[in-house]
Order: structure tokens, then C-alpha cells, then sequence
């Protein structure tokens, strides 16, 4: 079958990621041409600054080569600019006689730049600052001329006004508003901004109005430039940075329809079906975008529907500016400027830099504006993103994340104050200089592009925080914040909660019907998607919707832990850290007779044997004679007790047996993510329940119950939940609360996480106060672990298919 | 070359049921331990049982499409080719397969030890 023709009008950096994600989707769809006005491939215009500035050369900043449109088959046409469309006959026709036919055409003509209504605004010398040629002719002046002007104190022109600067030109700014980049800071803010650029050598007109631009004496070019008012200075260089655009012009004169942009509908579609618009032309809701990530959201999008498969929707981006000036660290976002019903925290110290506000409405961060320190940014975005209520750690909100502990990374938590060689990522031993690196050389925008190339960040997580920074740092304005609703993996668009949801109302009990209804993108999903499903579907119907091995790490599937050198770890459970002489020597026949390298006392009061060969296990595991310790899955794991009453003269509640009735109880139960409960009998607390996903403490009168504590990556201590008095109380507050956590909980979220979420008094409610939702809460517990089986014991009712112990051997190939 | 000998050149290895779908079996050869896989499509791909990355046995990943997922440290491997997906960049040999009414056959010249 004949390809269909997609002719794209524009070469920039929108329009060639919904390329990018056309053809990951369908590369054999389409013939494909591309027009570009610019002589050059698609290069990342946000760092036409640091080329301007010096720190950066133009060969860096291009992301698509040549060789990459010819490898993907592109016909590109560069130096054209399209100066007709006729939908009629649907073709496209360039400056130069090109005529085009097209299927279906996709317009991502960008942005123009505002150019002032004043006389002389035409001579040479007077340029905007968009393009790769403006930044050459700014070079370019720097080096023979001493006095440049820069229209417009926003961030673009204060980017232009730093770099000619840097180039040695004496530089003016003239600003039409009270204060410098009035939209995205405060005055407060803003003064600060000006006083250091103007440290820096810069100087400022604020309140000032452009009247005309004159030439010089020779005539040949600009010369100066007067203000309302009759000021006039110097001028041998004019940039225009007031503002930008869309560029709309080639679609108004083809009929689409334009407001202020582009109109496209949510699947970026204008108003004639075959013609597409993304980018800063298009306008989506009355909104054009200007910002990198909601563009790349579009590209998303607009690809998903050229490869027809019509499944995605733009609804629009919540945006925050975050800000970097050369040299400045600056942050905005929400509502900074507060207002009626708003609360505002600040923290001034005008002498040492440093500006801090964060404005408040409803308990929530709904704005923040920072200046001189935004090492905390991200977090504060993050808070407000999430519309996290910020009650309980309002005293410290403005000291930042940073006073919470955080082991692994030597305390760094500023990103910005590391060097190249400083670690960030511990698990996978990448360093700064690597990250930096990476987002500059390979075009990198969003964490997980970060995750992906560079493997920062992909293992436990922890240093998210910090390659956001780095991003952030690097990128300025244009780092893309992971957006608030993420999918599950690239199998589907869908989040958690929208996948949860759609198997509870739906009834959905098998993953073929999953990802039927929701329109996977995958025949069977990947290694991500389908171990969270297969939790979903088992956890929402218990009994009902069949495990699937397959859909589990390995360590679900073999019931035992795999270790880098392809053996495994078994650990059978006693109950409580309780264990018998029989067991022990059960133990220490199987070790030696399985010659098992390490054994080993784990933290959680039982004993690993390391080392033992797949195809062993099954006879270990019955030689052993012990229940699974299921310390290999993401499940209950152990209940830590001290020895309470029955022997230690402290005691004041027996923690040894409320622990053995707690871990039978929860015998074979899956959850989120591991499990681990801890029973103390007196406040002493000896059994360490405080960083417990469940603690359990013996009071004299009775238990207190913590919740979402956690020992590992970043230490928790375990929030308060309730006090109890009798043991079957103890079971079923512990047991409920686990219950809303499987229930509720997003695949791979510790308790901690699920607490952070839905915050305490939500739990509360829902388990202290409402003791009918307690009590159903339970029983569904109770259901779910009703004769779970033992995974070492019963391999048929726990699905474990003893094939895999079976090696196949070849002793023998026969001569060839 | 014979008839014979071409026919000989194939060593006869399990069944396409022995190995579970969208799983894998080991085989333990000459040339090394061979993770054998079957996907949602019964097609059967046979790659040497060790991740490029750090050597981790891709036999007990997850399979999905034409890939199986490292246990490790979640490499992606094109089955088919056995080079990992990009950006992540090396290959684990891969093995012919032949299947003839349901059995899986592979080359004995490939399973013999490569020397030297």
C-alpha cells in the first residue's frame, strides 16, 4: 500500500518530538517531509543563552543531526518557508516554487517575536532574539561595538542583556513595568534581581516607553534610541525582547481558524481534521503554551493520533516558572503575589541575597517565589503540585526539605553545591558532571529521559530530589517537571488510581481484559506494568482473579531472593523471631549438606542461607520443613518483637505472643510493596517499632499503634495512630489499616508513601473514628489471607510451576 | 555435505509446552548455560543465559513482546536479536532455533564450547 504523505511546516523543537514520537509508534506510516525557514537542523532554542553567554557552541545545541532525518528516511527542506497552503487541493508551496502534496500536514510554525510600533524599528542593527541568526548577529556586534539597548525586563531579555554583557558591550534594559519580570516575581524579589545584575555591570530603565530608534550619523545603522520623556541614549545594538506571538499568519491566509494561536481541540487537531497544530502556534483552550513540557505533552498527543490510534488527550498543562538568569537562582510559581484569603510566610535577608516567599491558602502551598537560595524549589513545586497539605509542617515549611534526614547521599541535599565529581545517584554510582553531561549532549528535559540515559535515580529513588535540582540548574526555565498525573509506564497513559478504579467498577479480573479495555499500547504489557496489574487484580479480587506467576519479579515467581550471581537467598519465617532447636538443626543440616557459602542473621530476627542453586531449592525448601519467610516479595515480611513480659523485667505486655498471632495472621499476605510490623512490650521499645511500617508498643494499660514508619532509604519514624486495649483490638486496627494500604496504595508505595498521600486524618477517620469501615476493612483482610497457601508446601495452589528447577542438560553434542 | 549431516546439524532440546509461556527454561551446554524463551506467540528465541550489563541470567526475567527484562538491573533485551534495548548498548549471543512439530531444536555447532 502507498504511504500516506505528513508534510510538517516548521523544524523546531514541538514539531519535531511529535515526529520523534510518530515514528517510535509507527515508523512505516507515513512519507514524510519537513519544512524549516532556518538553514539549520533542529536545534534546543532554550540554549541559545549560554551560546550567547559563551558557555555553549551552536554544533552543541543541535538535537537531530542531518544524518538523523536521513536515517529516518525525512525529506528535509531547510532555507524554505511555506508561503501558501490550499486545503482544496492539499498542498503546500514554498518561497523558492516547492509544491508538496500532503495527506495530512502538521503545523508548528512557532512563535514571532513582538517587534514596538516605532519609527526606525527597521534599520539595521535592530533584531529580535529567537533565533540562531539573531544570536550570530549579537556575537557578532559585541565584538565591534561598545553600546547595546535590550527592550523588555523579562527573562529573555535579561538573558540577552547578561550575555552581551559577558561579550564586553555596555548594556541598557528598558522596562515598560514598576519592576523587572513583573510576572513572575515579586518587587521584593525583583529588586534583589536588579540590584545583582546590576553589580554585574548592567544598568536599568524601568518605567520607561520606547518613542523612536534613530540612526547613526553615518546612516548605515541604529545609532540611538529616545524615550517618552526625551531621554535619548546610545544605541549600536537594539534587541526587541518584549514579548512574543504565535505565528499564525500562513494558517489565518489558509483559513484555519486563530485566536490568539492556532485553535486546535484536545487532540491538536484545527479546524480542518487533516491538518494538525502543535507548539507555541497552536492555541489549546485559549491557552498557547510556551514552556517545553506542556509542548512535548502536546507532541504526546498529536503523534498518538498521526499513527491513528486515537487514544490520547491534551487537557491542558499546569505550568510553573522556574526560572535561571546566568548566575541567579530564581523561582516562581502559582500565585506568588497572595491575595485575599492567602497567608504568606517570608524570609528576607536583603544583605546576603536572600528572598523566600511562600504563600499559603487553606493549609496549602499555592504559590512560592524565591530568590538567591532555590535549593528547595522543586520540593515546595512538588508540595503544591500534589496540594498536599502543609499543617503539620508549617514551623519548618520555609527551612525546607533539608532538615529531614536523608542517609546515603553524605548529607548532600543541594544540589547546585556539588562538584562534577560528587556522587548523586548512590545505587548506580552516577555523578553530577555525568547528569550535566547527559542533559546537555543528548537533549534532556524530564527526569525520566534523566532515569533512562544515565540510570540516575532508577534504583531506590532516593536522589530524585537531587537530579530534579540538576535539571532544574541545567535547563533554567524549560525543565520540564514530571507532571502531576503520571502513567504507569509507556504501555498506557493511564495513572494508578485510573487503572485501580477501572478494575474495581469494571469488574475486571484478568489482565487480557485490562489491557483490552484500557487500550494498552503493549500485547503484554512490560516489566513494569504487569507486576502492578497483576497486584491490582489479585488484591480487588481476592479469590476471584487469577495470579499470574509470570507478572511477577523473579523473586515472587521462584519464592526465594535472586542475588548478582544468579543463586538464591532462602529465608524460612519463624514466627515473632521465635525458632526451636529442631529448626536450627534442620538449618544447619541443610547448610551444610547443600553446602550453603554465607548464613547469615538478618535484621528481621531470623536466618538467611545465601547462595543456594535455583535448581536445589524445592529440596531445601523441604528438607527445611519451615513455612516461606516470604523475605523475597513485596509482601509481609516479619513481625520484630522484644521479649516482653514473659521474661524481661521491664515488660509490661506479652510482645513475643501478640507478634506470632500478628505474623500468622498476615500469613501470605501481598501488598504495594514489603511489609514489616514490630512489637514492643514495654516503651523501651527494644524491637525498634517506630521505623515500622506497623510499631506496636506496651503500655501498661495497653497498645499504642504507629503507623508508616520506615528504616530504609529515607528514615520515618512511624506516626501515631490510635491506643488500644486488647490484643483482638491490636489485630484489628493493624489489620485494617494494611487492608486500606493494599487497597489504596499505588504499586511500589511503602506505607509511608500511601500516609504522605492521603495524609493522617483521612487514616484516622477511616480507621479509628468509623468503626464500621474498620471492621469491613478487616473482614476483607481476613478473607483475602483465608488459607493462603505456603509457596514452599503447596506449589500447585500458589501457582509455582516447578519447571523452573528443571535445568535442561546437554552432556553430550554430537560431532557436526 | 551429506543429507545426513545437515540433518544432524540440529540437537533436539525440549518442547515448545515444556517451556512456560511468556517464561523460559535453562539449558545447561557446552558453550555455556542457554536461556530458552516462548512469548504470547509461541515463538521460541534462545539467547545466552547472561545479561551484557552485568551478567545477570535473563532466563528468570519478565517476557514480554519480543524482550525479556533483566532481573538485575532491568536491561531490556531484544530476544530476537539479543542486544539490549537503547539506550543501554551490548549483546548476549543468540542461538538458531528451529521448531518442527512442537519440538525446539538448536545448532550443535552452537552449542558446542567455543574455544580460544
Amino acid at each position: 500500500m502507498k504511504k500516506q504523505k505528513l508534510v510538517m511546516i516548521g523544524n523546531g523543537m514541538a514539531g519535531i518530538r511529535t515526529i520523534e514520537e510518530l515514528l517510535k509508534l509507527d515508523p512505516e506510516l507515513y512519507d514524510i517531509t519537513i519544512f524549516g525557514a532556518e538553514p539549520h537542523p533542529n536545534y534546543n532554542r532554550i540554549l541559545l543563552s549560554p551560546v550567547l553567554a559563551g558557555e555553549q557552541t551552536l554544533e552543541q545545541i543541535v538535537l537531530n543531526d542531518l544524518d538523523w532525518y536521513k536515517s529516518n528516511g525525512i525529506h528535509l527542506h531547510l532555507g524554505k518557508t511555506i508561503t501558501k497552503i490550499d486545503r482544496k487541493e492539499r498542498t503546500v508551496t514554498a518561497d523558492d516554487g516547492t509544491v508538496e502534496k500532503y495527506d495530512r500536514l502538521l503545523l508548528a510554525t512557532g512563535s514571532l517575536p513582538f517587534i514596538l510600533p516605532v519609527p526606525g524599528n527597521d534599520l539595521p542593527g535592530v533584531i529580535a532574539y529567537r533565533d540562531i541568526k539573531d544570536t550570530n548577529e549579537m556575537i557578532d556586534v559585541a565584538t565591534r561595538y561598545k553600546n547595546a539597548v535590550v527592550i523588555g525586563g523579562g527573562l529573555l531579555g535579561l538573558e540577552a542583556a547578561n550575555g552581551l554583557a559577558l561579550r564586553g558591550m555596555s548594556v541598557t534594559v528598558i522596562h515598560l513595568a514598576d519592576w523587572l519580570m513583573e510576572r513572575q516575581l515579586d518587587k521584593t524579589a525583583a529588586d534583589l534581581l536588579q540590584k545583582s545584575l546590576e553589580e554585574k555591570g548592567l544598568k536599568f530603565l524601568l518605567k520607561t516607553s520606547t518613542e523612536a530608534i534613530s540612526p547613526n550619523a553615518a546612516g548605515d545603522r541604529v545609532g540611538s534610541i529616545r524615550f517618552k520623556g526625551g531621554l535619548e541614549i546610545p544605541a549600536d545594538l537594539v534587541v526587541m525582547a518584549a514579548g512574543i506571538k504565535p505565528n499564525t499568519a500562513l494558517a489565518e491566509s489558509a483559513g484555519l481558524h486563530c485566536s490568539r494561536g492556532i485553535v486546535v481541540t484536545d487532540t491538536l487537531q484545527t479546524f480542518d481534521p487533516r491538518v494538525y497544530a502543535v507548539g507555541e502556534c497552536a492555541s489549546h483552550r485559549g491557552t498557547a503554551y510556551g514552556l517545553v513540557s506542556p509542548l512535548f505533552e502536546q507532541a504526546k498527543v498529536c503523534a498518538n493520533h498521526l499513527a491513528e490510534h486515537g487514544i490520547g488527550r491534551y487537557e491542558g498543562s499546569v505550568t510553573s516558572t522556574k526560572l535561571k538568569v546566568t548566575g541567579v537562582d530564581l523561582f516562581s510559581a502559582g500565585n506568588f503575589m497572595g491575595g485575599e484569603g492567602t497567608e504568606e510566610i517570608t524570609l528576607a535577608d536583603p544583605i546576603g541575597g536572600v528572598y523566600k516567599k511562600l504563600v499559603l491558602k487553606d493549609d496549602r502551598l499555592i504559590g512560592a517565589c524565591m530568590f538567591g537560595d532555590t535549593a528547595d524549589s522543586t520540593w515546595y513545586f512538588k508540595l503544591m503540585r500534589d496540594a498536599q497539605s502543609v499543617a503539620e509542617i508549617r514551623d519548618t515549611l520555609m527551612f525546607g526539605e533539608s532538615n529531614i534526614g536523608d542517609v546515603g547521599h553524605q548529607g548532600h541535599n543541594k544540589a547546585a553545591g556539588m562538584t562534577d565529581a560528587d556522587e548523586i545517584c548512590g545505587c548506580n554510582g552516577v555523578t553530577k558532571g555525568t547528569i550535566v553531561k547527559a542533559i546537555r549532549e543528548q537533549g534532556l528535559f524530564t527526569l525520566d529521559e534523566v532515569k533512562k540515559c544515565t540510570k540516575a535515580s532508577s534504583s531506590c529513588g532516593s536522589c530524585t530530589g537531587l537530579v530534579e535540582q540538576v535539571l532544574m540548574n541545567v535547563l533554567g526555565t524549560d525543565y520540564s517537571a514530571t507532571p502531576r498525573k503520571k502513567s504507569i509506564c509507556g504501555c498506557s497513559d493511564l495513572s494508578h488510581d485510573e487503572i485501580r478504579q477501572a478494575i474495581r467498577s469494571g469488574h475486571l479480573i484478568s489482565q487480557e481484559q485490562v489491557r483490552t479495555e484500557l487500550n494498552w499500547r503493549t500485547p503484554n504489557g512490560c516489566a513494569t506494568c504487569r507486576p502492578a496489574l497483576n497486584y491490582y487484580l489479585i488484591s480487588t479480587w481476592p479469590h476471584e482473579a487469577k495470579d499470574d506467576p509470570q507478572s511477577r519479579f523473579i523473586n515472587e515467581r521462584a519464592h526465594a531472593n535472586i542475588q548478582k550471581d544468579g543463586t538464591y537467598s532462602v529465608i524460612p519465617r519463624m514466627f515473632g523471631g521465635l525458632t526451636t532447636p529442631g529448626e536450627l538443626r534442620r538449618i544447619a543440616d541443610v547448610a551444610e549438606k547443600y553446602k550453603v557459602p554465607t548464613v547469615k542473621v538478618t535484621g528481621g530476627q531470623r536466618i538467611d542461607l545465601l547462595g543456594i542453586k535455583k535448581d536445589d531449592l524445592p529440596a531445601v525448601w523441604k528438607e527445611l520443613d519451615m513455612p516461606s519467610g516470604h523475605a523475597y516479595g513485596k509482601s509481609i515480611r516479619t513481625v520484630k518483637t522484644c521479649v516482653g513480659d514473659e521474661h524481661c523485667r521491664f515488660g509490661t505486655q506479652s510482645s513475643m505472643k501478640m507478634g506470632v498471632e500478628l505474623e500468622r495472621m498476615l500469613f501470605g499476605m501481598y501488598a504495594p510493596h514489603k511489609v514489616k510490623l514490630a512489637v514492643s512490650g514495654c516503651p523501651r521499645n527494644c524491637a525498634e517499632a517506630g521505623i515500622k511500617d506497623v510499631g506496636i508498643i506496651g503500655v501498661e494499660s495497653g497498645w499504642e499503634l504507629y503507623i508508616g514508619g520506615n528504616g530504609g532509604i529515607k528514615t520515618e519514624v512511624a506516626e501515631f495512630l490510635c491506643k488500644v486495649k486488647t490484643d483482638e483490638e491490636v489485630r484489628e486496627y493493624s489489620g485494617a489499616f494494611l487492608q486500606l494500604y493494599r487497597e489504596e496504595a499505588w504499586y511500589l508505595d511503602r506505607t509511608v508513601h500511601y500516609l504522605a498521600r492521603v495524609g493522617m486524618e483521612y487514616i484516622k477517620q477511616k480507621i479509628v473514628e468509623d468503626s464500621e469501615s474498620r471492621k469491613a476493612l478487616y473482614e476483607r483482610l481476613l478473607f483475602d489471607l483465608k488459607d493462603a497457601p505456603d509457596p514452599w508446601k503447596d506449589f500447585e495452589r500458589a501457582g509455582v510451576d516447578i519447571r523452573q528447577f528443571k535445568t535442561i542438560p546437554i552432556v553430550e553434542v554430537g560431532n557436526v | 555435505m551429506s543429507n545426513t549431516a545437515q540433518l544432524d546439524q540440529w540437537q533436539k532440546i525440549t518442547t515448545v509446552d515444556e517451556i512456560p509461556v511468556l517464561g523460559s527454561r535453562v539449558i545447561q551446554a557446552p558453550a555455556g548455560q542457554i536461556a530458552i524463551f516462548r512469548n504470547s506467540e509461541d515463538e521460541v528465541f534462545a539467547v545466552l543465559d547472561k545479561c551484557p550489563h552485568k551478567g545477570g541470567p535473563l532466563s528468570q526475567g519478565i517476557v514480554h513482546g519480543k524482550s525479556v527484562t533483566c532481573p538485575l538491573h532491568s536491561w531490556n533485551i531484544d530476544l530476537s536479536t539479543g542486544c539490549a534495548v537503547a539506550p543501554d548498548e551490548g549483546c548476549a549471543k543468540s542461538f538458531a532455533v528451529k521448531i518442527e512439530s512442537g519440538v525446539v531444536w538448536l545448532s550443535r555447532e552452537e552449542l558446542q564450547a567455543t574455544h580460544g
